[in-house]
């Protein structure tokens, strides 16, 4: 029976409802019980169990009177960067221990008008800065695969959630791979999309001209439909597209022939690259080769720059963006603080962890005068000559496959000393939050340990339905990726 | 260093002569729309601390600021009527600073892309000639909020925050360093005020912060072209501290260059209560603001079309209407200057003369009794209870004779406290005019036997003293007389006694 092990995804709790085999109160119950089961995982920082029953319920009444919204029976959990008026938000940091945020975000009012229940806040690298999930003020996240090794991040907690089957779905906010590194270390799907297309009000803003919060799922038709319901124009976000929400559920089944999948070369390394990644990824191009796609061999020149390019910008942005967090008006305020400067001083050199301090020292740096130019003003060159080479290679093709990460999941503790092998991790990840583009990662395999393995798909601005397509036929037709997709 | 401004501060002269005075401002315009600059709370003066505040100019984590396109046309308006380019795109960016009344750490202003560039204004310099000023640039910004250590319920040892100003919107104003005296700092700013009201697009009220300047000062040797170490001043809040302050400061340093000493950069905060500027602690203004894009707001983007529809619906701007006012109304300079200044005075006297044929008795009603009536009452011309309809009905009636000055200025002081139209008060006292003749003839012989020498001069030819008389006898009768049958009856008098002496 699919609901004793609580691991399904949406699309197929909704027949289950509608035949009257489970209700909205039995699957919230069930998922209750597999986050106490799941404790040691260590993926939520919060649980709303009554609140969600409550809900629960509400929404099975709503059920039998034929009312309820197209998300009635999804459970999700919400990265703790995301606000909720209802409950406490944190961002992983002793900075906002105990903050609790008068509005919510516009994605969880949608999400809510559509019957969706948030079951809690879900762990993650502090502020979102990290990608293993170990630089969190509540503790490391453990992948369920194997508890001895990281989830990945930021998204940590999402992604080990939505493995563990602790919730249906789960929300991730991706600025360099935080949504697709943790899926594809935990095998689950993630969808970092276009830079405007879900609106960031309500995102506690790491580096805001890389943020994006997106889905995180059992499938790819879930993250499908949770991007249904949260893309679309915000007036509260003036950075928000737009441009018209197509039916992405509709696309899914599209026919692959004729689609040209590019390889970029640097994506392939010979070096620093685990080959189980490398024959996976590989595997998946000669799926959709058999499938009728052409694939063509692709270069992006400057992706050599680009995790240079990337830890300059965001950082320097982080640096902005958490200069509010001041002890003055809310979060910690040092109890030890005298005066004006000892506030500041001492409230953050407390609230906040090593991470987010060597990225704010960093960024305040690479702005200071002197000194922009040569670090600030050199990465956004780079960047828009990333820019340039994705436009160029998509002359050529329509999506781009790549691996998620060179590696499977790494050891707790492994690279929690080495910055830079951490930031290595993001390396096939941060060009596309620089480009702005939409990207999937999705699970295509195992390594010899059982570790899973990510596929990253990733296409021109507004592409989502393209690359949902692919990544359905993937899910749907190519065997190692099957494998998750029965597994659940 | 104090102690050589504070000696040579009254004598600003003496030190300056050898050198040429360079001043250049910031000003900032605080903008009167009805929302804020970045999201939809009140911007209403003098509302309950805190109380006009979201989540946005609070600056709480997860918000994001939006732009109130409103503001986007005040700045047009201001750059187009100072002559500006206003440039087709424009950048928001980030200015990072810390201070407990700044909420997200940075005032998003606009730093290498403003919003418009490079226009000019005239002062009045040194014998009245009209000087051109040079404005480097006009940018939007938020500002910041209060912070209140000085009250009598603040604490020694606490700060008190009021957000409310978080986010109202701002215009920085930034000349060109073209000011040559503190007389010519405060003509600018008074021009701008006049011009921001004419404008429509903010109170320009110095005292309540809504227009504030910083000044750049240094001085050079007369006749070099190079720039002297500058200071900057801050708090100068009304166009006399402009003055004094900066007078201040040209004393101070023309004492220590004159001295051999050396300016050193940097800020100093005018204390208008013991009239001497200071330097503040370095720790606060040794800033590096770190400027850099702000990506939450898209470029703003100006297209000519609406440049020109804008252009198009300018109003007349205070140079032109004092010449209109001249040519129109046959006033002389000084009075359409002064009934110009500001525009609901201009505004007030053009509904008057349009009614009325004497203009020049219109403009000096205005300047005289409606100015003393608002400024006494602390209100605009156009909130006294005596409209200009009201008082053009007791113009007509003093310039036809019916009731006299004196009367007339009863009526219009009635007029102020209740409103009514005068008319009534008009019959009232045209009808307590004396109108038997005997009675008013008693009068004017009363008034010449009582004056005998100057009786003497009249009838010896000083034509001129019938106005005298005329005076002294609407005087004794409180203007209860119709001046006009006053002289008829000194004619007949004058006439009588001329015969008697054959």
């Amino acid at each position: 029976m699919l609901l004793h092990t609580g691991s399904v995804d949406f699309q197929s709790i909704k027949p289950l409802l509608a035949a009257g085999s489970i209700t909205c109160t039995s699957l919230a119950e069930t998922y209750l019980q597999h986050i106490d089961k799941g404790a040691h995982l260590n993926a939520f920082i919060s649980v709303f169990a009554e609140k969600a029953l409550e809900q629960a319920a509400a929404v099975d009444r709503k059920r039998t009177r034929g009312t309820a919204g197209r998300l009635a029976g999804l459970f999700l959990g919400v990265k703790d960067n995301i606000v909720w008026s209802s409950g406490p938000t944190t961002c992983a940091s002793r900075m906002l221990a105990g903050y609790h945020s008068p509005f919510s975000a516009t994605v969880l009012k949608r999400l809510a008008e559509e019957d969706a229940i948030f079951l809690g806040k879900t762990n993650m690298d502090e502020f979102a800065m990290g990608s293993s999930t170990e630089n969190s003020a509540y503790g490391a996240v453990r992948l369920p695969a194997d508890p001895g090794r990281v989830p990945g991040g930021s998204s940590g907690g999402s992604a080990a959630a939505v493995a563990a089957g602790l919730c249906t779905a789960a929300l991730g906010s991706d600025t360099g791979g935080s949504i697709r590194q943790p899926a594809s270390f935990c095998g689950v799907v993630g969808l970092k999309p276009t830079w405007g297309r879900v609106s960031r009000y309500g995102l506690v803003a790491f580096a805001s001209s890389l943020d994006q919060i997106g889905p995180m799922g059992r499938s790819v038709a879930d993250c499908a439909e949770l991007l249904q319901v949260m893309a679309g124009y915000d007036p509260a976000d003036a950075t928000s597209s737009m441009a018209p929400v197509p039916d992405y559920a509709a696309s899914l089944t599209r026919d692959l022939k004729g689609l040209r999948i590019g390889l970029p070369r640097e994506f392939f390394p010979q070096a620093g690259m685990e080959s189980a990644v490398r024959a996976a990824v590989e595997e998946c191009a000669a799926f959709l080769r058999r499938e009728g796609a052409e694939l063509v061999p692709v270069s992006l020149p400057h992706s050599g720059y680009a995790i240079a390019a990337y830890y300059v910008i965001a950082d320097a942005e982080a640096s902005a963006n958490l200069a509010r967090f001041d002890g003055a008006r809310y979060g910690r305020r040092s109890p030890a603080a005298a005066a004006l400067g000892e506030m500041y001083t001492l409230s953050r050199s407390e609230g906040f962890g090593v991470e987010v301090k060597r990225r704010i020292m960093l960024g305040t740096f690479v702005l200071s005068s002197g000194y922009y130019e040569a670090y600030y003003g050199k990465a956004q060159k780079v960047r828009t000559l990333l820019q340039r080479d994705f436009a160029e290679a998509f002359r050529t093709c329509d999506l781009l496959l790549t691996p998620v990460c060179p590696t499977t999941a790494f050891r707790i503790g492994e690279k929690a000393g080495d910055p830079l092998a951490m930031y290595l991790s993001d390396i096939f990840t941060v060009s596309v939050n620089m480009a702005g583009l939409p990207a999937l990662a999705l699970p295509c395999g195992r390594d010899s340990a059982g570790l899973p393995i990510g596929a990253q798909l990733i296409g021109p601005a507004f592409s989502e339905p393209l690359l949902l397509a692919a990544g359905h036929h993937l899910e749907k037709g190519h065997a190692p990726a099957r494998a998750f997709a029965e597994a659940s | 260093m104090n102690g050589t401004g504070a000696n040579s501060h009254s004598n600003p002269g003496l030190v300056s002569a050898p050198f040429e005075v360079v001043i250049g401002l910031e000003v900032h315009i605080q903008l009167q729309t009805r929302s804020k600059i970045f999201c939809g709370c009140s911007v209403q003066f003098g509302a309950e601390a805190n109380s006009q505040v979201c989540p946005v100019c609070l600056g709480l984590p997860g918000a994001l600021p939006v732009l109130n396109e409103k503001v986007l046309a005040s700045a047009a308006r201001l750059a187009l009527a100072t002559g500006c380019r206003i440039n087709p795109v424009s950048l928001f960016a980030r200015k990072n600073y810390f201070y407990p009344d700044l909420p997200k750490g940075y005032q998003i202003s606009q730093f290498d892309q403003p919003f418009a560039s490079g226009g000019g204004m005239t002062v009045t310099g040194e014998g009245d000639a009209q000087r051109a000023i040079r404005i480097r640039r006009i940018h939007l910004e938020d500002d910041a909020g209060r912070s209140i250590h000085a009250e009598a319920f603040v604490a020694g040892d606490e700060t008190l925050l009021d957000l409310n100003r978080c986010g109202v919107p701002l215009l920085e104003l930034v000349t060109e360093p073209d000011l040559r005296s503190p007389a010519e700092a405060a003509d600018f700013m008074q021009r701008l005020r006049q011009l921001v009201r004419y404008l429509g697009i903010s109170s320009g009220n110095m005292e309540e912060g809504s227009l504030r300047c910083d000044a750049n000062i240094s001085l050079r040797p007369a006749g070099s072209d190079g720039l002297g170490v500058k200071t900057e001043l801050k708090n100068m809040n009304s166009f006399r501290h402009v003055e004094r302050a900066l007078a201040f400061e040209i004393a101070r340093q023309g004492a220590l260059l004159a001295a051999g000493g050396r300016i050193e950069q940097q800020t100093l905060l005018w204390d208008p209560a013991r009239g001497v500027a200071e330097p503040m602690r370095s720790k606060e203004e040794a800033h590096d603001y770190r400027y850099f894009p702000e990506p939450d707001l898209m470029p703003v983007a100006i297209s000519g079309e609406w440049v020109e529809e804008l252009r198009r619906q300018m109003p007349e701007l205070p140079e032109a209407r004092k010449a209109r006012y001249e040519r129109e109304f046959g006033l002389p300079a000084y009075d359409a200057g002064l009934l110009t200044g500001d525009p609901g005075v201009a505004d007030y006297f053009e509904r008057l003369a349009t009614l009325i044929e004497d203009k020049k008795l219109a403009s000096n009603w205005v300047m005289g009794e409606v100015l003393r009536a608002s400024n006494a009452r602390g209100c605009s011309v156009l909130e006294l209870k005596m409209p200009p309809e009201h008082l053009a009905v007791l113009l007509d009636s003093l310039s036809r004779g019916r009731i006299h000055q004196q009367a007339a200025r009863r009526i219009f002081a009635e007029g102020l406290e209740n409103g009514l139209s005068p008319a009534e008060a008009i019959e009232r006292e045209a009808g307590a005019q004396i109108q038997d003749t005997d009675q008013l003839r008693m009068v004017v012989r009363e008034a010449l036997t009582s004056h005998p020498d100057e009786t003497e001069a009249w009838l010896g030819g000083k034509d001129k003293l019938a106005g005298f008389f005329t005076g002294v006898i609407l005087q004794s009768l409180q203007g209860r007389a119709d001046p006009r049958a006053i002289m008829a009856l000194l004619q007949e008098e004058r006439k009588a006694l001329l015969e008697k002496r054959g």
